[in-house]
């Protein structure tokens, strides 16, 4: 979502071209009760107020398409960021899937993860918990191992791509949270995974 | 029937009703002409001969309380689903037919053929509930027992001592106690503890967490210990059923830990803790905040699910360090691991839940047959197996305190459910109408509790 810019200097500059016209406009009408200057001298001044008036309408008018065209590249880039981000975090927090009661990364996996790794380098701030899941098939106590043993082999593949273990926290839920429901393969084969989240919420425990 | 009507035509009626509702819960009676009617009045046939098999027939007279109808329907219960006795199941009006008219002068002969071996009279006294035994060969009262008893029939504490009652009569005719003094502990369908009644009665949830699995009763029936899941992650705790207290064990603030058991003498928890480096089996003092110690070396693999053996000397327990989940034993100390079932090569076994009955002698597990889950048992002595169900996925298997009969979950009905085995007679009945019910863990004998 794009950030709300303040309008204030926008208007403002409006405000000051206003402002210049209307003194302009005034300065044609003739003074009635002045006492009787020069008419060249008075022309004269008339024509440079004039002058003056107008040179400071067009630099106003620069001034202010200078910073819609400056707020506008703010625009731009804020939203070309918040893609880019938005990229990434879907990059983070893509979810991998394993083989029934495996904890080996598949190839799919490991480019799964590949991808995370410039992400992670990218923002060295960030912290992520990897949970990891089972299908319903098998001891519910054993899975909850299984789970953890996914999560574990996910960090190691992170860890030996460079990325600091300090950073990533493992978990299991085994078969406690499916992803879909069901008792056949196209079900298990989604619950079998690992989830990754980014930590908030500040320094755990 | 009223019992005081002594008209020959009432009589009639009463035998009749008798022979009508005369059932047995186990074994096919086997109906036959008498020859020799036993003391009927003139004009009535008894005809009724029941073929009753290994197990002797007990009968349960009408108790004489406020409450004895619901008395005698829970003895009656206790006593069939002990598995032991077969209960002659009669009508209170049938069975106070057959009531002396004074005392103990009971008409026996008529009752050896009914088939009853033993009966069995509660009724009201000063301390609440007084059992009396008459054993119909010797014909003469063998055993009397006098058993407190709240002053709220129906109660959870009046039934558990009424469920004493029944415990006793199954030692006085068996030698050793029943099990229905007894609660089942369990991880419902919402993820949270529950406990209920060895019959099925008084469930009630004890847990309000993210999660909760895995409940493992005290010695002393006093606690039970769990696994329960918070925003932090798995934690082992301690819940006292006196205090309602709570207690987080801190062994291993950190991780995955779950699958705590009591040791015997009720000092120690044994539970597996999981981090990096796989999932290993801990050691931690009740209550204490010692580090844990650890006692499988797992190299990596994932160790879970451990039970004592009822000397406290030894561990079994579930590993995954030959590829595929196996059960184990080892000293409680974690030396000597060895396999408990036999090792094929090759074999893509998948054996979990171990459970080491309260007589030391066999093991109970859940082993994968031809793709499903089914409840083993292995004998200790020989390592010779025994399965038990071939319906549905069937898993968690859970000794009673007699040894006998397990508690396990199972889809063989449909949804999962906490079904009672007994491993003699193969009988199963369903203990939960509770979708999801899972992991349950019997409790020691709770007489007077």
């Amino acid at each position: 979502m794009m950030p709300r810019r303040p309008l204030l200097p926008t208007l403002m500059g409006a405000a000051l071209v206003g402002a210049a016209v209307l003194t302009a406009a005034c300065a044609k009408k003739p003074v009635p009760l002045a006492p009787t200057p020069s008419a060249n001298a008075d022309s004269a001044a008339r024509a440079d107020s004039i002058a003056r008036a107008e040179a400071a309408r067009q630099a106003e008018l620069a001034r202010a398409r200078a910073e819609q065209d400056s707020l506008r590249a703010v625009r731009e880039r804020e939203q070309r960021d918040a893609a880019q981000n938005a990229d990434a975090m879907r990059v983070l927090a893509a979810t991998i899937y394993y083989d029934y009661d495996q904890s080996d990364l598949t190839d799919a996996a490991r480019s799964l993860l590949q991808a995370k790794v410039p992400v992670l380098q990218a923002k060295p701030a960030t912290r992520i918990r990897i949970t990891g899941h089972t299908d319903d098939r098998g001891s519910s106590e054993y899975n909850l191992a299984l789970g953890l043993r996914r999560a574990a082999e996910a960090k190691a593949f992170l860890v030996a791509n460079g990325i600091d273990g300090s950073r990533i926290d493992i978990a299991s839920m085994g078969e406690e949270m499916p992803a879909v429901q069901g008792e056949n393969e196209e079900a298990w084969s989604k619950n079998r995974r690992a989830e990754f989240a980014p930590i908030t919420g500040g320094s755990e425990e | 029937m009223i019992r005081s009507n002594r008209t020959a035509a009432a009589r009639l009626s009463t035998l009749v009703a008798l022979a009508g509702t005369l059932a047995l819960f186990a074994g096919a009676p086997r109906v036959a002409r008498a020859q020799n009617p036993t003391q009927p009045p003139q004009g009535v046939r008894l005809g009724l001969n029941y073929a009753l098999g290994t197990k002797p027939g007990v009968l349960v007279l009408p108790a004489d309380t406020t409450a004895g109808d619901s008395l005698r329907a829970i003895i009656q219960r206790d006593l069939d689903y002990d598995d032991r006795a077969t209960v002659v199941m009669l009508d209170e009006a049938g069975a106070r037919a057959l009531m002396p008219k004074s005392g103990d002068r009971f008409n026996y002969p008529l009752f050896a053929k009914l088939g009853v071996v033993a009966i069995l009279r509660p009724q009201h006294s000063l301390t609440g509930l007084t059992v009396t035994m008459y054993d119909v060969a010797s014909k003469k009262r063998v055993q009397t027992g006098s058993f407190t008893l709240p002053d709220t029939p129906n109660s959870a504490a009046w039934r558990m001592a009424v469920h004493a009652a029944s415990d006793q009569i199954g030692k006085w005719i068996f030698g050793t106690p029943g099990a229905a003094a007894t609660r089942i502990l369990f991880s419902g369908g919402d993820k949270q503890i529950w406990m209920m009644d060895s019959d099925g009665a008084n469930a009630r949830k004890l847990t309000s967490l993210t999660l909760a699995m895995s409940p493992g009763w005290s010695p002393d029936g006093r606690r039970f210990v769990f696994s329960g899941f918070t925003a932090r992650g798995s934690q082992i705790a301690v819940y006292d059923f006196l205090s309602h207290d709570m207690t987080w064990q801190s062994a291993t603030p950190r991780g995955l830990n779950i699958t705590p058991t009591f040791s015997p003498d009720g000092t120690t928890i044994a539970y597996a803790s999981g981090a990096d480096r796989g999932t290993d089996i801990m050691l931690t003092d009740v209550g204490g905040n010692d580090p844990a110690r650890r006692i499988t070396v797992g190299r990596g693999s994932d160790n879970t699910s451990p039970s004592y053996s009822p000397d406290g000397r030894q561990i079994v327990f579930m590993s995954g360090r030959a590829g595929h989940p196996e059960v184990y034993l080892m000293d409680a100390d974690g030396t000597n691991p060895q396999i408990l079932t036999e090792f094929t090569y090759g074999e893509a076994a998948y054996r979990a839940s171990p459970d080491w009955s309260p007589d030391g002698r066999s093991i109970a597990y859940e082993s994968r047959i031809d793709g499903s889950f089914q409840i083993m048992t292995i004998d200790l002595r020989d390592r010779t197996t025994k399965q038990y169900t071939s319906d549905g996925e069937n898993e968690d298997p859970s000794w009673a305190p007699d040894g006998r009969h397990l508690v396990f979950s199972s889809t063989r009905a449909g949804p999962r459910e906490l079904w009672i085995l007994d491993t003699e007679s193969g009988r199963m009945r369903q203990l939960t109408h509770a979708p999801g019910a899972r992991l349950p863990a019997w409790s020691p004998l709770l007489a007077g509790r």
